[in-house]
């Protein structure tokens, strides 16, 4: 809890050459849940002992590959990350795996330290107003953490008296929550004999305990079977009507589209793109993507797709071919005539109509997962 | 927001009561197993070197009461320290229970002093349900005084918060993996070297050796309890035991907050 960090740029960032002047303003509009600027986490690899042969939790940027880096080489997971989250917001973080989501919200529920940057939740600075913004916030981890020793009823009674909560009020306040969770019934069993998702629930139920106005979710569906993610879905969206914030980080497409007012899409550890999700989908080249995969380099045929009727953009991608055009299936023909006179076979065709995923393959040139 | 604002927030120490509360609770349940897993060896010891070896005529009669301190100095340091060095290395390491007492509104320091405290507690625990056991199996010990009971209290409590404190150092810088490892290479040379089975002044036949030891709390449990229980056998005076204790636990403190930071934040 020490108070000289924020804003001070920690041991090496300076060596990073794009290192951008230590913001050292804290954000605190009244007005918003959550204010991010400049906000900057470098790791540094675990040396080669400390890695224990599991491993790094964390993969290089922009190779997506689990190579770990070379011991003591730094990571840069964010690089200046601006966010402004308004109260009552529905926000979705979506970006692939790498992408600095985890991070962001360690920052932001006060378990990571930033490099540099500043970042605050309810007005409280959350490196010198840690304690401030942990009686605030509701936390949903990516994966479950319940505390295995304690019965599921027990795991909610104590945590809100961590947070002052009297007993009373916690026990009726618990099964309401499990009763609302549709594990009711689960009270007293042991954690270990929950499913994966009865666990998220109750993790959900743990993180609402203490009521706070902001919640925080990692990436909370990963791992659920689809009938568990609409349950969640449908949670969700029942929470955030009762007037909480909601952050939520997820690479599905689908689910920031379904569930957020607002998406920002990070790559990188950067921003690339934020807006509602229509709105992130009018920014899309327009038109369905339509993508062939050829057997070999696709850059020969690329002029001659250009100049095909109706398509309105093409690149080439390693053995990819794509191409947008308003009617997909109307340009494949003659899609297939520009590969072939340039001597290249078809394997396979893919088509995606204007979406999230079109959007996010054009600012990136790769797709989500 | 602002029903959450006007409720008066819980203070540390409300909040380091229920954490103390959680971890009763759970020892509680997992009482009998806790004291069976770091009381068993040293009443084990008890039987051999205690009952055995003196019947068999190899060792005197008299060695019960150089052994009896000792064992509890052992039964003190071996709870105390698994208490809170094993929860650590499984709660960091891989299932990342503590992540929910992290995010209770104190400061971290909080949640670390409490599992100090906790652990400190157990030990205490462990040293009192010993002493009778070792004293039925060992039958009448000579020398045995029982007229010092504040004296033997601050010791065991002092000693086991101390080994609590070592035990969050090491639960915080050892790797789960290498759990093995911080018995074979920590725990075992601390206890054998511990002067838990022979007094301090033994060791003036191995002059390099009875200072190399003097880093080692065990040495001042063992013989703080010997000049509170024992007190006609060779022992370290009182005041010297309390004081070395203290500058352990509070050495083992500062190093053991330092790791626990290390893994708490990243």
């Amino acid at each position: 809890m020490t108070s000289s960090r924020t804003g001070a740029p920690a041991r090496g960032a300076g060596r990073l050459p794009d290192s951008p002047a230590p913001v050292t303003d804290p954000v605190t509009r009244p007005d918003l849940a959550i204010a991010t600027r400049a906000l900057r986490k470098v790791y540094r690899a675990p040396s080669r002992k400390r890695r224990g042969g599991g491993p790094s939790r964390f993969s290089p940027l922009g190779t997506g590959a689990a190579t770990p880096a070379p011991p003591g080489a730094e990571i840069a997971a964010l690089v200046g990350l601006d966010l402004e989250i308004g109260s009552g917001e529905f926000f979705g973080l979506l970006g692939p795996n790498g992408a600095g989501k985890t991070t962001t919200i360690g920052i932001l529920t006060t378990r990571v330290r930033p490099t540099a940057g500043t970042a605050a939740v309810a007005g409280a600075d959350v490196v010198r107003q840690a304690v401030d913004v942990k009686r605030r916030i509701g936390v949903v981890p990516q994966r479950p953490n319940p505390d295995r020793a304690l019965t599921v009823h027990e795991n909610l009674v104590f945590h809100a008296a961590y947070f002052g909560v009297p007993g009373a009020v916690a026990r009726a306040r618990a099964q309401q929550l499990l009763d609302q969770m549709g594990i009711g019934d689960r009270g007293e069993a042991k954690v270990d004999q929950l499913s994966g998702g009865q666990q998220q629930r109750l993790m959900i139920a743990r993180a609402l305990m203490h009521e706070p106005g902001i919640l925080f979710l990692d990436e909370p569906t990963v791992g659920l079977d689809p009938q568990a993610r609409h349950a969640l879905w449908d949670i969700l969206t029942r929470l955030h009507d009762e007037g909480r914030t909601i952050l939520m980080s997820t690479h599905y497409m689908e689910e920031a589209d379904r569930l957020c007012g607002r998406v920002a899409i990070i790559d990188r550890g950067q921003l690339l793109a934020l807006d509602t999700p229509a709105g992130l989908k009018a920014q899309a080249p327009g038109g369905t993507l339509v993508e062939l995969d050829l057997d070999g380099d696709a850059s020969a045929p690329v002029a001659a797709a250009r100049a095909v009727p109706g398509v309105l953009k093409a690149e080439a991608l390693g053995q990819t071919l794509r191409a947008y055009a308003p009617r997909g299936g109307e340009v494949i023909p003659a899609l297939i005539r520009c590969a072939e006179q340039a001597g290249r076979a078809v394997h396979d065709i893919h088509l995606s109509p204007p979406s999230l995923e079109t959007l996010f393959i054009s600012l990136t040139g790769r797709k989500l997962d | 927001m602002s029903a959450l604002d006007s409720r008066s927030p819980a203070s540390s120490t409300r909040v380091f009561g229920i954490l103390l509360l959680r971890d009763l609770h759970v020892a509680r349940r997992e009482l009998p197993y806790f004291l069976v897993r770091t009381t068993l060896q040293p009443l084990l010891f008890v039987i051999v070197f205690g009952t055995l070896l003196p019947k068999m005529g190899f060792v005197s009669r008299g060695y019960t009461a150089a052994l009896l301190p000792g064992i509890l100095g052992i039964s003190l340091a071996f709870s105390s320290l698994q208490a809170v060095a094993l929860p650590m290395m499984a709660d960091f390491g891989f299932t990342k229970e503590i992540e929910d007492r992290l995010l209770a509104p104190v400061p971290d320091y909080v949640i670390a002093l409490e599992k100090v405290i906790s652990g400190g507690l157990q030990g205490l625990l462990a040293a009192i349900f010993v002493l009778p056991i070792a004293r039925l199996i060992m039958g009448p010990i000579p020398g045995l005084a029982l007229g010092h009971p504040i004296e033997v209290v601050t010791i065991i409590a002092l000693g086991a918060t101390g080994f609590s404190a070592l035990g969050l150092f090491l639960g915080t810088a050892i790797q789960g993996q290498q759990i093995g490892l911080m018995f074979s290479v920590i725990v075992a040379p601390m206890i054998m070297f511990g002067c838990a089975y022979y007094p301090w002044s033994g060791l003036n036949a191995v002059p390099l050796l009875k200072y190399a030891v003097l880093v080692n709390p065990l040495v001042y449990v063992s013989e703080g309890l010997r000049a509170a229980l024992t007190p006609t056998l060779p022992h370290m005076p009182v005041p010297a035991v309390l004081l070395a204790l203290a500058v352990l636990t509070g050495a083992f403190w500062v190093v053991g907050l330092k790791t626990f930071r290390k893994r708490s934040f990243s």
